[in-house]
């Protein structure tokens, strides 16, 4: 069995009200908080982003267990903020947590779910006795053009895994993949700020896609929402991860822990896995966890995972405390930490 | 005499799905199937459409759909902004004039949600002047400004708008091919969030994509072998000036005013015979103007009038309008919307309206404005 041997994750201390940037664009707060079920989201500052995120959250994910790091052969980075182009992140984040060099790195980008998908590649790469662990991070310093939607929204934040094939925490019982040529949001080459197609991104994107992924799941595992303790989705929104539990049969109890994206916005690559760390502070021995995420072009990647008596105390990670230590910014401030003045 | 006799519409919304002329396509087929016309029974076909030039590069629009009909007979764009399907319509009606024992099909489309807001957006105000443009000013921004200066002079507020779209939600419900089927209440309008003072989101009419067509014809034993079939009392397509400071008044649209008043004349009847009217209710303002402006409410007492709610479905009014949803509900496809209200005038007269079906009416009457009321189109159809 492969599955996840330790978690990190990295909630940068700044946040934004959503009444902060209404009022610069004369919206009323109580509207828009009401469409999109934020309160207020997480920013990076000005002297971070996604590559020092994905060091937090990882050297967090290796503190809690002793592992040999030369066993870790993969060090897999999803993001959709990579910091270069061209020059890989995930061979300076090798780098800096001390991960010997015969190790196969490689970015991985696929919107928000560009994480997933690497998740995925990783543990086959387990199974088949490349290597004893891999490490995957998500990260992302989400940026939205002002006075788009989308600047209620992105927000920063990173997660991170030790794969391994022992001593799990939470093991992947099961995943299935969905993908299609579906334009919903994108961002070109040497373009600043992405792109989307407003509505577009509902329906036949975002709903369409998970929904596949999961019913794909479900009849893969003979296996039903009733099963579960927890559901988690990407939350682009407040509005989406509920409205798809819904419709998928899960009932609000089962993802209201998962929600972060309420207080945290949606932290791209690290959205619906941010979800997960809340979910671990506390899910108990035997919980089966419900995980899609998604990613925008469009796939859902669908995940069965089963919490074993080896998340012990020690090995759990405080998140409602971690997240409490937090300072408001003003717009302006938002803005010079965005680079943006 | 010319009738007509079968209307097709596709559904109205965000139908990303489907390009301009899938949308055309299923219309023509639609029409053709329920009129058991064949393709080459078709004499002449006049098409409404105003943003496939400037949305998509496409303006040689009749050619493309000579090739979907597989014919080679005389096909003409019309153009009128808003009121591009009126002018279809209008067209055709005079070409058969002009011509006897035709077949004719009359379709209006348009595709506005496969681009950005701001292109949409950008492409409409084409349909202003040039000045208004480069003083910024949308139709919003137009209607926004005939809206606050109705309700100055006549001492109403907004509430009195919002019942424009509480009726023609209510309406939309009833009507499967609606872009929205949600009821909305006096509340929802008043605290949905402004686009241009007094009028708010749930003052507008949206962006949508469809495509509606109805066929005509001059042909009496065509007219007999069909099922359904309502005369073409009038048609009358009026224009004025395309800038609103050119207008002696901005409460009224004279345009509309000259078209109905023509109309009624040719059809040599009376504001109380109609029993049903789809009106330009492209904002709520619009309709108040347009019931006034076609004579049916007395200058001013629109914002009154509307409150009492007997123009809405099933509260026993003897003139029920915007029974479709209006451009408010149904949705706003700008070249269909025209064709899409004529039609719906059709199923109501021939009693194919299903659940929003109005008892008796024996005329109605469909009217359609380009853009700020360059130009007019009033219609009006007979059982």
């Amino acid at each position: 069995m492969v599955g996840i041997v330790s978690y990190g994750f990295y909630v940068p201390k700044y946040r934004i009200k959503t009444e902060e940037i209404a009022k610069v664009w004369g919206k009323n707060p109580e509207d828009v908080k009401k469409s999109l079920m934020i309160e207020e989201k997480a920013v990076a500052g000005i002297d971070e982003d996604s590559l020092t995120m994905a060091f937090e959250s990882a050297s967090s994910a290796l503190s809690t267990v002793n592992v040999d790091r030369s066993k870790i052969k993969i060090v897999l980075f999803g993001s959709e903020t990579h910091p270069y182009a061209v020059n890989p992140a995930s061979t300076i984040l090798a780098e800096f947590l001390g991960i010997e060099k015969n190790y196969l790195a490689y970015d991985t980008e696929f919107a928000c779910k560009a994480a997933t998908g690497a998740l995925i590649s990783a543990q086959a790469l387990i199974k088949s006795g490349y290597s004893d662990y891999a490490l995957i991070t998500a990260s992302d310093k989400g940026m939205g053009k002002t006075h788009d939607i989308l600047e209620y929204t992105a927000a920063s934040g990173s997660v991170s895994f030790l794969l391994g094939k022992d001593d799990l925490i939470l093991e992947i019982l099961d995943f299935e993949s969905f993908s299609s040529d579906t334009p919903d949001f994108w961002r070109r080459e040497g373009i600043r700020y992405p792109s989307h197609g407003g509505r577009f991104t509902g329906k036949p994107s975002y709903f369409y896609h998970i929904e596949s992924a999961a019913k794909s799941l479900f009849k893969k595992t003979d296996l039903s929402p009733k099963d579960f303790a927890f559901a988690i989705f990407h939350m682009p929104n407040g509005k989406f991860p509920v409205q798809v539990a819904n419709s998928l049969g899960f009932s609000f109890s089962q993802i209201k822990d998962s929600l972060t994206v309420n207080y945290l916005g949606n932290s791209y690559t690290a959205s619906a896995l941010m979800g997960l760390m809340a979910v671990l502070e506390k899910a108990k021995p035997g919980d089966l966890i419900f995980l899609c995420s998604y990613g925008s072009g469009a796939g859902a990647d669908s995940f069965v995972l089963r919490v074993t008596k080896n998340l012990s105390e020690k090995r759990r990670k405080d998140f409602t405390k971690v997240i409490k230590d937090k300072k408001y910014i003003d717009y302006p401030t938002y803005l010079k930490f965005m680079e943006m003045i | 005499m010319i009738s007509l006799i079968g209307y097709y519409t596709t559904q109205f919304g965000e139908l990303w799905d489907k390009s301009l002329f899938d949308l055309v396509i299923e219309a023509i087929n639609g029409v053709l199937k329920q009129t058991r016309l064949s393709n080459k029974q078709i004499d002449a076909v006049f098409f409404g459409n105003m943003l496939a030039g400037v949305l998509e590069n496409n303006l040689h629009s009749p050619s493309k759909i000579a090739e979907i009909l597989k014919v080679n007979i005389p096909i003409f764009r019309a153009e009128a902004a808003c009121a591009s399907g009126g002018a279809a319509f209008n067209l055709a009606k005079t070409y058969l004039e002009a011509n006897s024992n035709k077949n004719i099909l009359v379709v209006g489309a348009e595709k506005m949600t496969d681009y950005s807001p701001e292109e949409t957006i950008t492409g409409l105000s084409a349909a202003s002047s040039g000045e208004e443009q480069e003083a910024g000013l949308t139709f919003p921004g137009l209607y926004g400004m005939m809206a606050n200066y109705y309700l100055e002079k006549y001492h109403y507020v907004e509430e009195n708008l919002a019942y424009v779209s509480v009726k023609n939600h209510y309406h939309g419900s009833l009507n499967s091919k609606a872009h929205f089927r949600k009821k909305i209440s006096i509340e929802d309008v008043l605290s949905s969030p402004y686009v241009a003072f007094p009028l708010k989101v749930l003052d507008s009419s949206p962006i949508s994509d469809g495509a509606s067509a109805v066929i005509l014809t001059n042909d009496h034993n065509m007219i007999k072998k069909q099922k359904y079939s309502a005369v073409v009392m009038a048609s009358e397509l009026v224009t004025d000036t395309i800038s609103l400071k050119e207008r002696k008044q901005i409460d009224e649209i004279l345009a509309t005013k000259n078209a109905a008043n023509i109309a009624f004349k040719k059809a040599k009847i009376t504001r109380g015979d109609i029993g049903v009217a789809e009106v330009h209710d492209c904002f709520s303002i619009a309709e108040i103007l347009a019931m006034e402006d076609l004579g049916f409410w007395k200058k001013g007492d629109g914002g009154k009038r509307i409150k009492e709610l007997t123009t809405m479905y099933g509260n026993g009014g003897s003139l029920i309008v915007n029974t479709s949803g209006g451009l408010k509900a149904a949705g706003h496809p700008v070249g269909a919307t025209g064709i899409k209200q004529i039609g719906e005038i059709f199923l109501q007269l021939t009693n194919q309206a299903e659940k929003r079906q109005v008892k008796n009416a024996k005329y109605g009457l469909a009217h359609n404005v380009g853009g700020s009321g360059g130009t007019a189109v009033v219609t009006i159809l007979a059982v």
